[in-house]
Order: C-alpha cells, then structure tokens, then sequence
C-alpha cells in the first residue's frame, strides 16, 4: 500500500477511535449521575413513583453496554433520543427537533466568520510574517496580545454598545427564526460574527504567523535567495508547498477553537444556536440535549483537527515520494 | 594536480578590503569580522580555515555580498569582477547570486527544498536566468552528475532530496552550483557533516569540477588536511581576523605563525605503545538491537585491558556508541556477556550494586548536553563524592578542590555554573566527575569531537596523565583516526556493527590491513597537498588491476 | 592549589537573590512593568478585600441601579449593592478560585507529565491515550456538560476544570520533561545509580521550571477567563457570591440604559474590564518572562 493512503487510513481509524472514546465518555457522564438526581430534576413534590417511573424512562434499570449500543444506533440513524423537559408528560420533545433548527443557525454564523476571518487572518498572518519587527509588526502583534486576553462577552458587549446602541447600525439582539430570508439572516448574525471574527482573526493570524517564521528560517529558504530566486518567488515556490501542513493546522485549530466562542457570543446576542441551548439545557440539567450538544461540539472538532492531519499527511513529499 | 601558477592566470576576480562584519545576541551588537583583507583571482581556490568562532563563513557570505539575519556588514570593501557589492541593490545582487556567485552549503539535506525534485531545484537558476531552456539544462545537469561520479546520473535528478544519501546530495548541490557555470563557488564546510570514506568521493569530484571549467572557489573549513587537497592558497583565521596566508605548500611546510601549528595539534600527539594481559573489562560475543529488530552489534568481542586505552573506531552507524550503552547497561545485550574484573556484570543497569557502577564512569560527547545547566561546579563534582564515599560538607569541597587542580583548573571555579565555561573547561569538569568516582574503567564517547583542535590536544594530553596517576582503563570510542593514534595502545575497528579488526596499535594502523580498516585508513585526509591525487591514482590503479 | 588549603577561598561570590532580581526588573520593558503593577494591584484587593471595600459583599445599601456618585462610586446593582465594593470582592473569589483551579491542575498533570515521561513503558503510554481523548473536547464543551452532572457548585467547578486543564499541563509538562530526560546528565545520574527522587527534583524540575513557570501564567489566564465564562453564562459560580463573569450577565440590562454621570461608562464594562486588564497584564508579564529566559547565562 502507498504510505500515504495507509498513513492517511490511520489517522481515519485514529479519529474515529477517538470518536468513540469520546461517545463513551459523554454517555458514562449519565452514569456518573450522582444519587437523587431523578429528585432534583423533578423537583422536591416528587413520589417514589414518579422518581421510579423517571429513572425507568431514562432506562437507567438496564446494564449500561446495552443501552450504549442502543443510544449510539439511534443517534446514528438521526435519533438522539427524548427531552427531559417533556418528560411524563403528554408532549415528548425530540432532541432532534429542538436541535436541527439551532444547528443550522449556529453553522450559519461560524462559515459566515470563517469566510471572512480565514483568509483576513491568512493575508495579516502572512504579512507580518514577511515585515518582521516592522511597525506594522508590533502594533498588529499588541493588538492581537489584547484582543486573545479579552474575554469573549467582553468583546460582544463593546461591539453591542457602540454599534447596535450608541449607533444603532445593528440590532443588539440576533433573533432569528426558520421564516427570516438569507440576507436579513446575514444582517442580524453580523454582529455575533464580528465578535468571533476578531477573537479568531488574533489568534490565527499569530500562530500563522510563527509557523510562517519557522519556515522561512529553513536552509532551504535561504539557499532559494542565495541562488538569486526573487523573494516573492521563493515564498511561492519554495516556501509555500511546504506550508500546507502548518496553516492547515492553524486553520483547523482555530475552526475548532470557534466552536467553543460561538457557546458565549450566542447567549450575549440571544442568538438561537446550538451554543445557547446547551447552556439552557446545562442549566435545567437536561441530559439528553447537553448530550447531543457535547457529542456534536466534540465531533466538528475531531473532524476538524482530522482534515489538518489528512492535508499534513498528503501534502508531505517524504510520504508522497518514498524511498 | 597541475600546479598553481597553470591553474592560477588571469585578472583578480574578488577584492575585499578591509571588511567588518558585527552580529547581534539579545539586542547588543558586538565584531564578528574584525577587518579581514583577501583578494581571489579568476580560477583561483583559496581556503579560508579557522575554530569555531573564526567568522570563516560570515566572510564566505559576505564575499557574496550577503549577510545573515542578525549580521551586519558594517565597513570595508567588497568588489566582485569591478562591482562593488555593498553598494549594489539587492536586484543587482540577486542577479549575480546563482548564477555568476554560487552557493555550496554545509548540510545538503536542509538546503535542498524537500518539496522538489533534485532535477529541479538543479537547474532553476539556469532556466530562470535563460542561460539556457529546461531541455538543454536538464542534459547539462546531467553531464555534471556524471562527471560528479553520481550513480546513475540521467535518473537521480527526478528523486526527491530525501531519496538520496548525503554525499549525493552534496555532490548533487554541486552541481547546482555549476549549472550557471559561475566565476566564483563558495564552499561552506561542505564535507563536514560526511563520514571519512564519504569525503573522499566528494572532495575528488568537487576538486575536479573546479577545475575542469576553471571556476573560483573558496572553501571553508575547519580541517587543515582537507583544505591543504581543494585550495592553492591557505587564509587562517582566528576570531575574526588573519593569521597568516601563504600558498598551500609553503602554509603546511613552514606557517610562521605559532597559532597555525596549533590547527593539527592533534596530529602530533602520539602515545607509545603498551600492551598488557591483565583484562580488566571483557565484552564477549555480544548482539544488541534496538526495538529487537535490527542488530546494531552482532558478534562483538572487545577485551579492556587494566591501566591502557582501547580506541573503538568506526563511521556513524558501526555500532561504536551503541557498544558504549551495552556496557553501561543502559541498553542490555540480547546475546552474551560481558565480564568486569573477571565476573560477570549484570545485564542491565538496575541490577548493577553502586560500587559497581562506581567503577565504571562515563564521559559524553558534548558536555553542553551531559553538565546540567542548572548545578554549580561544586554540586557536579561533589555528587560523586557524596554518592559512593559519602564525603560531606568542607571534606567534600576540599576534595572538589583537589580533583579541580588535577584537572588543572583553579578552585575559585567551584561556583560556577557550566554555561560560565568555555567548551574545553567544560569538558574537563566532566573529566573530574568521572574521576570523583575513582573507577577501573572510564569509556569516553567521542569526547574530544565538538572541540577545537588544540582544546582536544589539551584534552587528550590531560587524559593520558590522569591514566600515569591513577592507572584507568580508557574505552575510547571515536571516528577520528588522529585521535585514535594519539591516544590508543589498542585499536577496535567497527563496520555496521561488526568488529572488524582488534590489536596493538601498531598493527591495525600498519599493512596489511582488513579490506574496510584499509579503505578507512586510506579515507583520513594527510597533511599533504598530494595526498588525495595520490590515493585516487592508487585506487585507480588497485581497481584496473582487480 | 595544595590540598592542605583547608578554608577555600571565594574568588567570585554568587550575586545575591535580591540583586539579580533588581538587575533583572530593571531590565523590564514598560509592558512587563504595566503588568506587573497592575498583578500586585488585584493580588492587594484580593487579599484585603475586607479593609478595602466600603460595603460588604451580598449587603443592600440602596436602591436598585443607582448611578455613580460619591456615595456608591461605580453605582448599585440590581438589587442595590454596591457595585464597588462587590468588584473588590470579585477579585478575591475570581482569582482566588482560578488560582486553586490552576494549583491544584499543576499539582496532577505536571506531576503525572513529569513522571511518565521518565518512566515511560504502559503507564505513560495509558495516560496519554486517556489525555489525548479528552483533548479531543473543547473545555468549555466538557465543563458544561460535567456541570450539568454534577451540579453547580464551585467546589465541582474547581474540580471539574482542575481535571480538564491538568490534561492540558501534563501534556506540556511530559514534552518539556522528555526534552530534558534524554540530556546526556540525566543518563548520567541514572548510570550513577541515583534513585528516582533525585533526577525528578535535582536533575530535571529545575530545568523545566522556567517554560512550567510561564506556563502557569497563561493557564492561569486561560483558567480565568473560562471560569469567568461559565460564571457569565450562569453555570460557574453562583449568586450571591461576587463575581465578576455573574455581574456582567446581571447588570448586562443596563447597557441599554445611557449613564449620565462620570466615568459614563455602563455598569456591565466595570467587571468586563476587571478582567480584561488582568489577562491582558499576565500576557504582557509573560510575554516578557519568555524572552528572559530563553538564557540560563548570570549575565555580568
């Protein structure tokens, strides 16, 4: 077999046993339910019944492997199981339903951000790289230094502040729903987006930075420069196929990392996101929902961190071109 | 080799007149090039040879009009065939670089671009600067692998640098140098990362293509023995300023500079020849492998005896320093044993009792690595001391103190820490740890290898009078034959993890030898300008003969 | 020298502790000085919360949102407590619970880190799998959903980060120890026989301290703003408990509502900013701390 297909074959077979472990650690979480918890989801009135009726709902009198391979066979067919809010009810939620909405919400706005901040960071990462200890250097690596250390809601509520209330340019907060039209969506979700934008366009823009640093301190670099290669053409031809595998991996990193922001900027804009429902749901301990939000946060970013592994691995000529 | 005044004709190529150069370490400028004269005529080889610290290839750089980051040309004259280069723009530069100016660097494997085909990355100054279009470069790229002596010239170009071995790739860059056929090649220390018998083949097919199209070069080194084959004339250097330049004849018979000698001091030591019986330390029919898969020692049968030195000679991958860790017990052989003062020692370290261990000590390489940076002088020493003897307290610095002063270094050196030393002082600190214990046996792994040659002749002359004064074993493993002569009275040959040859120094060093001692024997450049002619025409004449 | 000498002799006394620490201060860029000053201002209002804060932390002492003034200096909150005084107090729970936080994370995964990288063999390569999939989740995903679990409590939201970040120091504190361990002085303790006391804390902590040192910095900083974080979203730390990540999601109302009075600045930006100025002065502290001591050398 080729080195790079079985290279690439198994970091596949890495992701996903890291998929599963993961599966297995978000599932157990329910296991690890402390005593009364039944009790103190349904409240202090709860009888013994209804305490009994719960917990058999919730199918914690059956061994753990079994409902394990059934809670990961539904979700494998889309199903993720019922909410606790509706439960012993009349109306049973489907975690799928209240999801799907939010998901495509939350998705929305982190391509939005990526599609402006990827390549934004790219080019200021790339030029500060190039114009090293310049002014444009500095100032751009204090601003990021400030912007990293920030937390995120700060960020969100200056940019609420003086661009949705002092000038009210943008609506302060992001409602949306399944009837809002393409454009309006892109409108109200900008704010959110700029926050994120400049939370990742920091970061990503100085790793891309020392990765670029790194690489254009090679021998190899200054060998192209001592054989007369113009600058420009060195960085495109000698510099750039070897950058692949480091920008992939910052790109990757910081999709991930955006993952995570979208949780805090969305309950800042009351954004209706994957993010913000997590938290709700944290917040009346609604295991089934905290669940899926966990599994598919912790599934983008295996993912993610996978595609930088697989463009690392094909694009590096010591296993494209074995000995 | 035709003489000088043949190879050297015509009008002065490079002119550099009084050049400084300073470097920058956390913010403070401070002379790397302290005014440095030379001038280089069309065809001319000159060899600019010094220590570490010399400045020799911020001045081959700088003949380039280059600079690294962090350096700074700051006075002084630089004139290229009437262009004068600090004055030129760095398009003017870039014109002449590659293809009038060429660069050969040190190590060939990080300055070849790992994304590209060797073929490519040969030929891109020629095709780019439209010497020539691709088809008529790749067939002369071609034509100079082949006169290079690379195996299968018209395909190696389409592997990747990484498919190649070094020398290739050495050679290969070579080429790459030639493509433009420039005025003047700079060589950076281009054999110093080779193995000896590598050396000779890359030192042969760059002397001959320097010749062949009449090109300017100057050859950077450290190594006396292989300047004194490649140049015409010798420039020696000492902390960024001349010592002496002569032609190279005149350089090797009679420098005038006392500082010259020095540069094969090493040369010069010779311990007389004793042999004894009295088998201190026994290595029998030992195997080793890492990870159980490869043998990195098959067979192996070293015998150490009392009060003498066993030099264990060999090319990197023989196994030499893998023996090392074998009798440490940092690595446990898969096959046989070894036997310490007539018993048999334990395999692996942590069976070893510490009056075991005690008597056998170890000096490293490189002393930057085995001193931890973070303990004084007195700590370092002392720790043997307390350790074995259990000698405490003012005992313990009074004793630090006497082994310091065998080691001839002053006690006011006890506080402090390893990275206040210079590399020779260094080095001897790790002696007085090793002596701390007071072992049977000291294995010393290329100890004098990352120094300067007349800090190795110090080194190794302190070693010898340590062994009078207290009758040490050494197990001395090195790949330096100068070295070897200097201090053994019994020689190991190891090859790919095989002893080839073991006896008296006198002779393994002397015919007739096993095929692989000969060839490496012959490989070790000599103080002789005609030394590589000589060896090559001999060959020559071994192979038509076969 | 003779061997008789019984008194040796200093020729060149180490400088003392304090000296070398002024050289080195003086030396300091004015980002580090900002950073340190503004480091030792939140450690005094930390420590001496109490003395300093005119009211106390949960006491009502006016009318729900009272603008600045002379009286209550940053105005009341929601329910009529001293915004000032409660910042005080933030500063002591914040920081005080972040510092236990990246403590006790430092405690398990550099001990852990430091140890498998010597010994190696299953253990090490056990842990690291274990790590490598928690890496594998966000922390902020993972607290959210352990918080849920366990419920809302500092003492799990200590413990729950504490384990999540420690995953995060035992890898860097196995690189860095694995960098170390295969130094020629290791080997040469362990061919001296030294026990496994000895090389830990004599041989390889004291060469890993300085990058362990500044790393504790930036989990601190990373420890911090997560726990502000989950605090904000109403997870983390609990009323009426001040906290700076709580208050601004309790007064977050007022931004909407123009400030009439000095500095005009609304009331969610005074803890947003708290924090902010800390992190940004622990990062320029670093930052500085990074470049200092990429050299051992006792400069003279």
């Amino acid at each position: 077999m080729h080195p790079v297909l079985r290279t690439v074959l198994q970091r596949l077979g890495l992701g996903v046993l890291t998929l599963f472990v993961v599966s297995v650690v978000i599932f157990a979480s329910l296991e690890m339910l402390p005593g009364g918890f039944a009790e103190a989801i349904l409240g202090q009135g709860a009888t013994p019944e209804t305490v009994a009726a719960f917990n058999r709902e919730i199918g914690l009198d059956r061994p753990a492997t079994v409902r394990y391979v059934e809670w990961i066979g539904n979700i494998f067919r889309g199903d993720f199981g019922y909410s606790y809010a509706g439960l012993g009810g009349s109306i049973k939620r489907s975690v799928t339903d209240l999801i799907a909405p939010r998901l495509y919400n939350t998705f929305f706005l982190a391509i939005m951000t990526a599609i402006v901040a990827v390549p934004l960071s790219l080019i200021l990462g790339i030029l500060a790289a190039l114009y090293r200890n310049s002014w444009y250097d500095r100032i751009v690596n204090s601003v990021t230094l400030t912007t990293i250390a920030t937390p995120e809601f700060f960020i969100a509520y200056l940019l609420m502040f003086f661009f949705a209330i002092r000038n009210k340019w943008f609506y302060s907060l992001s409602t949306v729903s399944d009837t809002t039209d393409f454009i309006e969506h892109i409108y109200r979700a900008a704010l959110p987006a700029i926050t994120l934008m400049l939370v990742i366009v920091a970061h990503m823009m100085r790793m891309t930075r020392a990765a670029l640093i790194n690489l254009l301190a090679s021998p190899y670099m200054e060998m192209a420069q001592l054989k007369g290669v113009p600058r420009r053409e060195a960085i495109i031809k000698h510099a750039l196929p070897n950058a692949w595998a480091p920008i992939a991996t910052v790109i990757a990193f910081n999709l991930a990392y955006l993952v995570v922001g979208v949780v805090v900027v969305e309950v800042v804009y009351v954004y209706p996101g994957i993010g913000q429902l997590m938290v709700d749901s944290v917040s009346s301990r609604d295991m089934p929902v905290v669940q899926a939000c966990a599994l598919i946060f912790a599934a983008t970013y295996i993912f993610l961190n996978l595609l930088a592994d697989i463009i690392s691995i094909v694009t590096n000529p010591r296993l494209l071109h074995p000995k | 080799m035709k003489s000088e005044k043949q190879r050297v004709r015509g009008e002065t190529l490079l002119e550099i007149r009084g050049l400084r150069i300073e470097g920058n370490s956390d913010g403070v400028w401070h002379p790397i090039v302290k005014g440095v004269d030379l001038s280089l005529k069309r065809g001319e080889v000159l060899g600019l040879i010094g220590e570490s610290g010399a400045g020799k290839s911020t001045i081959g750089l700088a003949a380039m009009g280059f600079a690294r980051p962090g350096c700074r040309i700051i006075d002084g004259s630089i004139l290229f065939d009437g262009i004068d280069l600090r004055a030129a723009g760095e398009e003017d530069k870039r014109t002449l670089w590659g293809s009038r100016i060429a660069y050969v660097a040190q190590s060939a494997a990080a300055a070849f671009n790992p994304a590209h085909k060797i073929i490519d990355q040969t030929v891109e100054t020629a095709v780019r600067r439209g010497v020539m279009d691709r088809g008529k470069a790749v067939a002369d790229a071609v034509d100079l692998y082949r006169r290079l002596q690379l195996p299968e010239p018209a395909h190696i170009g389409e592997r990747y640098p990484h498919q190649v071995s070094g020398g290739q790739l050495q050679r290969a860059m070579t080429a790459m140098a030639m493509s433009c056929r420039p005025d003047l090649i700079i060589f950076d220390e281009p054999t110093t990362a080779l193995d000896v018998t590598t050396q000779v083949e890359v030192l042969a097919a760059m002397r001959d293509i320097v010749e062949q199209f009449h090109t300017a070069a100057i050859y950077i080194t450290h190594d006396l023995a292989v300047v004194a084959q490649m140049a015409d004339r010798i420039m020696v250097l000492r902390h960024g300023r001349e010592v002496e330049e002569a032609p190279t004849r005149v350089m090797l018979s009679e420098p005038r500079e006392d500082y010259t000698k020095t540069l094969w001091a090493v040369r010069k030591l010779a311990k007389p020849e004793s042999v004894s019986d009295d088998i201190v330390l026994s290595v029998r029919n030992v195997d080793a492998s890492y990870s159980g898969v490869v043998k990195v020692l098959d067979n192996v049968t070293v015998g150490l005896p009392r009060g003498r030195t066993v030099a264990v000679v060999g090319e990197s991958g023989s196994g030499k320093s893998t023996l090392a860790r074998v009798i440490t017990g940092i690595l446990p052989p898969s096959r046989g044993e070894i036997l310490f003062n007539g018993k048999p020692l334990s395999r692996a370290l942590n069976e070893r009792d510490k009056d075991t261990l005690r008597r056998i000590q170890m000096i490293y390489q490189s002393a930057d690595t085995s001193l931890n940076p973070r303990q004084t002088i007195r700590d370092i020493i002392g720790r043997p001391l307390e350790f074995y003897q259990g000698v405490q307290g003012a005992a313990r610095d009074r004793r630090v103190a006497e082994l310091l002063d065998s080691i001839e270094m002053d006690e006011s050196y006890i506080d402090r820490l390893p990275t206040e030393l210079s590399g020779g002082q260094k080095q001897r600190i790790s002696i007085a740890r090793a002596l701390a214990a007071e072992p049977d046996i000291i294995i010393c792994d290329e100890v004098t290898s990352a120094l300067d040659q007349i800090v190795q002749e110090e080194i190794l002359t302190l070693l010898m009078r340590l062994q009078k004064d207290t009758n040490v074993s050494y197990l001395f493993i090195t790949h330096d034959i100068a070295t070897v002569r200097a201090i053994a009275d019994e020689i190991v040959v190891m090859h790919q993890g095989k002893v080839v040859q073991q006896g008296p120094k006198s002779q393994v060093l002397n015919p007739p030898h096993p095929a692989y001692t000969e060839l490496l024997l012959s490989s070790v450049p000599q103080m002789d300008p005609d030394w590589l002619t000589n060896l090559l025409a001999r060959r020559a004449a071994g192979k038509a003969g076969a | 020298m003779t061997a008789q000498s019984p008194q040796l002799r200093q020729v060149r006394a180490r400088r003392s502790l304090w000296e070398s620490t002024r050289r080195t201060l003086s030396s300091a860029p004015f980002s580090a000085w900002f950073g340190m000053i503004v480091i030792l201002l939140y450690v005094i209002a930390a420590v001496f919360a109490p003395w300093i804060a005119p009211y106390g932390e949960a006491e009502i002492v006016g009318k729900a949102y009272q603008p600045p003034g002379p009286e209550f200096w940053f105005g009341t909150d929601q329910i009529g407590r001293d915004l000032f005084s409660r910042l005080i107090y933030g500063a002591r729970n914040t920081i005080g619970i972040a510092f236990l936080t990246t403590l006790l994370s430092f405690a398990v995964g550099g001990t852990l880190g430091v140890l498998t990288a010597l010994k190696r063999g299953w253990l090490d390569q056990g842990i690291s799998r274990v790590v490598d999939a928690f890496l594998a989740i966000p922390v902020l995903i993972f607290a959210l959903m352990l918080l849920a679990v366990f419920g809302k409590s500092i003492v799990n939201l200590i413990l729950i980060l504490a384990l999540l970040d420690s995953t995060r120091v035992f890898r860097l504190a196995r690189a860095t120890a694995l960098d170390v361990v295969v130094m020629d002085y290791v080997e040469a303790a362990k061919l001296r026989g030294e026990g496994m006391g000895w090389i830990i804390f004599k041989e390889v902590l004291p060469n890993i301290l300085p990058p362990l040192i500044t790393e504790f910095g930036l989990r601190f900083c990373f420890v911090f703003l997560t726990i502000a974080s989950l605090s904000f979203l109403g997870v983390g730390i609990q009323p009426p408990t001040a906290d700076w990540g709580s208050m601004v999601a309790e007064s977050k109302t007022l931004i909407t509502f123009p400030v009439r009075t000095f500095p005009w600045i609304p009331a969610p930006f005074y803890p947003a900013l708290a924090i902010a100025i800390l992190t940004v002065a622990i990062n320029f502290v670093v930052d500085w701390f990074l470049h200092k001591t990429s050299g051992l050398r006792d400069e003279v």
